[in-house]
């Protein structure tokens, strides 16, 4: 799968970070990030992590943006001030966390009616059975890697140990247990259609998806966090 | 006649030798804290501060291209010399932590560098038969390699030591032109953070004195053994972690919390007040928090100020309010200052709390020396930061001394 293989790193897992609700407290669901923004039709506090990655990204998608434009807007000055001129409108119902434990019990308790969230852990509240929703659409999803340490006394192991796990046996076998999902086609291939329906990556939830260019925020990160602190502070 | 008499050299010595053992004494009476705190506070924080203009990556990884680019103009094209010494100092970087570390630094200055120098440390070694074809194979490799700001950038960091982290955290940098110059509008507040910083230390400490005064000044007043009691009072939440007092605040101020509901049922108000995560939840908790080290001090002092005085000055005529502000209050001015000071200096690097309690515009200059320690490991704004912080309070203690006139003592 693309990205999954890297220079330093074998990918483990996709994650992603997609927009959550309470069906509880929502009737109509949301159905993207421009909904997110939308403060008439869904008044009510919103959460999102406290950092620039992720909400530039949100933020040009709900204004406009198709996902697979999103970093080519983003590496132009005009885009950066488009995507910070969009989140000054959504700063004041913004409840920022910063923790990935805080956006379910945010949801769960109705501080937010919405919130950007890690789905893994929208997954276990679900598990849990609180009533909190996925939209796939528009989500961010990204590869979790393996790496070993230069100088690592157990190398070799670690490589077996790598092998098995991107093996589409074990990774079939680890969506099972939390919605993320697995670095191969063709374990994917394998999963059942209830667990398929909640890994970031299967053909139906990636569809819309934005794949997080890891280039992107390795050169631009700095500057974008320090931008994102500097705004926040306002 | 008695023989030292004789002798007062003798004396003296002996006596040199009583003061020696004394020093000694003391010596090794304090030797233990000092050595401890020279190991782990004098130090590290020295070890820290220097790293606020610490600048080794360059000159350390890049020496032979350094030496190339040394006589350059910084505008024009780089000598070829200069693609052939990258070449060489990346092949000897490759695969070591100092390219990280270089790829990092220069990725402040130029944003994209990161990538750049990654990109070119794979394609190492490079076989090249002369300068002229270093250079065109490192351009092959990026186009950005042709342009004079990337090498500039080298150029600019040949010295072990740079203002880049000190100016970046006043929202300055240099230019092209080695001027100092305002950093671009909306990509940096440091300035702004820093007086916040100063602002809301100055107003809890405002306010920790005027809740203090008179509650230190009614316990003065109390029998002893009821004072004891009130200081415990005191004393008891000053032993709570302060973690579990901000949550206990988050409990209180929370939008269903319990001051908001009470104030709900008592219908005096419709909507939930937002206590929290604004300002407001910043000030009460850091004012709960530090109050005990402004009651303390004051009523250290007050307790030795003998209420004689200001009964003197009712009896000679004085109205009772004039004497307790011009007898009785002058006297307690080491209390409001040796207090006030802790509460200001205490303050100025609370983290935990604005953290907690505070939304986003409400975060002490602290919480981005965190920032930058654990989420970017840019120990050099963490560190100029730092510094920038300790020379302000410095400063603010420097001037306050002189306002005084006196040093801080208790008593």
């Amino acid at each position: 799968m693309r990205g999954a293989l890297k220079y330093c790193g074998v990918g483990t897992f996709v994650w992603s970070t997609v927009l959550a609700y309470n069906a509880e407290t929502l009737k109509t669901p949301p159905t993207g990030w421009a909904d997110f923004w939308d403060v008439k039709k869904f008044p009510g506090k919103r959460g999102l992590r406290k950092g620039a990655h992720y909400n530039v990204e949100f933020a040009l998608m709900a204004d406009g943006v198709p996902p697979q434009d999103v970093y080519k807007v983003l590496a132009t000055p005009e885009g950066v001030d488009r995507a910070f001129k969009k989140l000054d409108e959504i700063k004041p119902y913004v409840q920022w966390w910063e923790a990935g434990a805080q956006p379910p019990q945010m949801l769960s308790a109705g501080d937010v009616v919405m919130s950007a969230a890690y789905n893994g852990r929208i997954d276990a509240a679900q598990r849990e059975g609180r009533p909190l929703k996925v939209v796939w659409n528009q989500s961010v999803y990204d590869f979790d890697y393996w790496v070993i340490p230069v100088g690592s006394p157990n190398k070799d192991q670690a490589i077996e140990f790598i092998r098995y796990a991107s093996s589409p046996k074990a990774q079939a076998a680890y969506s099972q247990h939390i919605a993320y999902g697995p670095i191969s086609k063709e374990a994917i291939g394998m999963l059942k259609p209830d667990v398929l329906a909640n890994v970031p990556n299967s053909p139906a939830n990636a569809r819309n998806a934005l794949f997080n260019d890891l280039e992107f925020w390795t050169d631009h990160g700095e500057e974008l966090e320090q931008r994102f602190t500097a705004w926040a502070a306002r | 006649m008695d023989t030292t008499f004789d002798d007062p050299a003798a004396i003296r010595r002996a006596m040199q030798a009583a003061q020696r053992r004394r020093t000694w004494r003391a010596l090794l009476l304090v030797g233990p804290l000092a050595l401890f705190l020279l190991a782990v506070f004098v130090i590290p924080i020295a070890a820290l501060l220097t790293r606020a203009a610490d600048n080794p990556e360059v000159i350390e990884t890049l020496p032979r291209t350094l030496q190339a680019l040394s006589g350059w103009d910084g505008s024009s094209e780089p000598p070829d010399a200069a693609f052939r010494a990258l070449a060489q100092d990346l092949e000897h970087a490759k695969n070591t932590p100092a390219a990280g570390e270089l790829a990092r630094r220069l990725n402040y200055e130029i944003s994209g560098y990161r990538s750049l120098i990654f990109k070119t440390l794979r394609r190492m070694p490079i076989e090249a038969a002369d300068d002229a074809d270093a250079r065109a194979q490192i351009t092959a490799l990026d186009k950005r390699w042709t342009e004079p700001a990337y090498w500039a950038v080298i150029a600019s960091n040949d010295r072990a030591w740079t203002p880049y982290y000190l100016l970046a955290s006043l929202d300055l940098k240099l230019d092209a032109n080695g001027h100092v110059v305002a950093v671009p509008p909306n990509t940096s507040a440091f300035q702004e953070i820093f007086s916040r910083t100063f602002v809301i230390s100055l107003v809890v400490t405002l306010v920790t004195l005027v809740l203090g005064y008179p509650l230190a000044y009614w316990i003065t007043r109390l029998p002893k053994r009821h004072a004891n009691l009130i200081l415990i009072c005191v004393l008891i939440p000053f032993w709570t972690s302060v973690l579990v007092r901000i949550a206990a605040w988050v409990v209180l101020l929370q939008r269903e919390g319990l001051i908001n509901s009470a104030l709900g049922g008592l219908g005096l108000i419709s909507d939930p007040l937002p206590l929290l995560f604004n300002r407001l939840g910043v000030y009460i908790a850091m004012v709960h928090i530090l109050l005990p080290f402004m009651v303390l001090p004051l009523y250290s002092v007050m307790q030795s100020v003998p209420p004689s005085y200001q009964r003197a000055a009712i009896s000679l005529g004085s109205h009772p309010f004039a004497a307790f502000w011009r007898v009785y209050v002058p006297q307690t001015y080491p209390g409001i200052a040796a207090g006030s000071l802790l509460v200001f200096i205490i303050a100025i690097g609370y983290y935990i709390t604005p953290a907690l309690l505070g939304g986003a515009g409400d975060q002490m200059i602290s919480y981005y020396v965190a920032y930058f320690t654990n989420q970017t490991i840019n120990w050099g704004m963490a560190s100029a930061l730092g510094l920038i912080l300790l020379a302000a309070t410095l400063l603010l203690y420097g001037l306050y001394r002189r306002i005084s006139g006196r040093e801080l003592a208790l008593n």
